[in-house]
């Protein structure tokens, strides 16, 4: 080792004074730019421990002078689309449904925000394009077969309280017997009135048992679905003679149902806090896709 | 800067070298480690987090197993668009006794963490089997193959120790109903008070429709009980933290 060299001519570089076997190790400074930018990084980060939360210390972090959280940011960024949308929202709780249609301005908003509901909580089960998926008996909403009415205000508390959940006590609620599965019915009557059901969409295979089938319907079926097979929408009980079908109208699918008896659920929009304001704007634009009553 | 070449002082005494060395390794040591010891305080206190039951345990393990978590996260972040599509914001109690935490950093398909309750059983079920079915425009693979894998719960109970020795507060009590909550829960007839007792918001339930326990049961029981532990209604969050 030796003394370090300063004595450079112009252009040389500065070595660190370390020398071995004529091997001298250069001591080239960092660009200025690159060091000057380094230190803005020091002061920056100790102005931002100062003014923001930082360092965690027994029971919290410490809080920094701005005051600022991510939760704080959120609330008041939530409360000023709220403020912004409120003299609307307000507007349609207090509107009567059927005279939203007579305020355009109204009638768009709703429209607009029950698009957006529907596409952030229906259309994984009625569909993208509320055509509902028959496979797994989520009913169609464009048509104007109703299960459980299709008026705005019957709208509204379907989606208030939903169908069959165990949530909310005032859910719509029904259940068909199992015919089959509880030996209600042999499988030779559920066959008949299988055929039954079928012969009123004018699509029985076997017409020979549609007689015994209308005797067991009238006997098992009708209380709810009506002597006509017409249902009933106080409880849900689909009409059996539109051709429409929520699981599916063929001999197969039918004598499932019988057989097992199917019905979906649907949650409690209230209870999983849907606003008063964004279920009447989600009801009216169901009721506005071109089934609505 | 002039200081700095004052190094040669340290560099030469290999006492005073050690003594600072020790120094700055102590210094950055205690910076990083230290507050570790205090990640206890960024958990909130929250009513109604509770350990899984048995067979939302073992659904977790299958969500696991499966690497759900690669294209869904359960972490819904503080910010607007969020909260509006996915509920209230996730709070890092209603992880506490995921081991380990299912946050994700991906999301292809949405987000889990307040899936539960959202869809019926049924509609699981149909989405699992054929996402395609019920969302068209899903890219999620079939998971039909789980209806046909029974669970017999025989590892539940050596899962739930595992947990409990990593803190996952079960007691006594659960570790000796593990096998009869397994086979309660799937089982709507079956006497659910003590699983109900111990496992509050459990959903009890033939979730696939078919006697005995699948691993779609299992899976469609944990994916229904999340995020619905904490009841926001009475539940008001420290807003600043």
């Amino acid at each position: 080792m030796s003394a370090k060299q300063t004595n450079r001519k112009p252009g040389e570089v500065e070595t660190t004074g370390h020398v071995w076997d004529g091997i001298e190790e250069l001591n080239n400074p960092l660009p200025k730019w690159w060091l000057y930018i380094f230190y803005i990084t020091i002061v920056f980060s100790i102005v931002y421990a100062i003014l923001y939360p930082a360092w965690p210390m027994l029971t919290r972090a410490t809080p920094g002078l701005l005051g600022y959280s991510t939760r704080g940011a959120l609330a008041a960024e939530m409360e000023r689309f709220d403020a912004q949308q409120q003299p609307m929202r307000d507007k349609l709780v207090a509107t009567p449904l059927d005279q939203v249609q007579n305020d355009p301005e109204l009638l768009q908003f709703a429209q607009d925000a029950g698009a957006a509901v529907f596409r952030t909580n229906c259309a994984q089960c009625h569909g993208s394009g509320a055509a509902g998926v028959q496979a797994g008996g989520f009913p169609n909403l464009l048509d104007d077969d109703w299960l459980w009415g299709g008026t705005l205000d019957d709208i509204v508390t379907t989606v208030t309280h939903g169908v069959r959940n165990t949530d909310d006590p005032d859910a719509r609620y029904s259940q068909m017997p199992a015919f089959g599965k509880d030996g209600l019915l042999t499988p030779e009557q559920v066959g008949a009135v299988v055929q039954y059901v079928m012969s009123f969409s004018n699509a029985a295979t076997d017409p020979g048992l549609v007689d015994e089938g209308k005797q067991i319907f009238a006997d098992n079926c009708a209380a709810c679905h009506g002597e006509d097979g017409k249902g009933d929408r106080a409880q849900g009980a689909p009409n059996l003679t539109d051709a429409i079908w929520l699981y599916g109208g063929d001999q197969a699918t039918l004598t499932n149902t019988v057989t097992n008896a199917r019905f979906g659920v649907m949650p409690s929009w209230s209870m999983r806090g849907m606003s008063e304001s964004d279920i009447r704007a989600v009801a009216l634009y169901v009721h506005g896709l071109g089934g609505g009553e | 800067m002039a200081f700095l070449d004052k190094h040669k002082a340290i560099e030469t005494h290999a006492t005073l070298l050690l003594v600072l060395s020790f120094l700055v390794v102590t210094i950055g040591g205690l910076v990083q480690i230290v507050p570790l010891f205090y990640l206890q305080n960024t958990i909130e206190n929250v009513e109604g987090v509770r350990p899984y039951s048995p067979l939302e345990l073992a659904g977790r393990e299958i969500y696991i197993r499966e690497g759900c978590y690669v294209c869904h996260s359960q972490m819904i972040r503080p910010m607007r668009d969020e909260v509006e599509r996915y509920g209230h914001y996730s709070l890092a109690a209603e992880s506490q006794y995921d081991h380990p935490f299912q946050w994700g950093s991906k999301r292809t398909g949405p987000d889990l963490a307040r899936v539960g309750g959202k869809y019926s059983n049924l509609w699981h079920v149909e989405h699992l089997t054929n996402p395609e079915a019920v969302v068209p425009e899903s890219v999620m693979p079939k998971y039909g193959f789980l209806l046909d894998r029974p669970l017999d719960g025989k590892y539940i109970l050596d899962s739930m120790k595992a947990n409990k020795l990593v803190g996952v507060p079960y007691t006594d009590e659960d570790l000796a109903n593990a096998q009869a909550d397994f086979a309660a829960q799937v089982d709507p007839d079956a006497d659910t008070t003590g699983l109900m007792a111990r496992y509050p918001k459990a959903v009890v339930a033939n979730f696939d429709g078919v006697a005995g326990v699948s691993e779609m049961d299992a899976l469609v029981a944990y994916l229904q009980v999340l995020g619905t532990m904490v009841d926001f209604s009475t539940f008001k969050p420290d807003a600043s933290r």
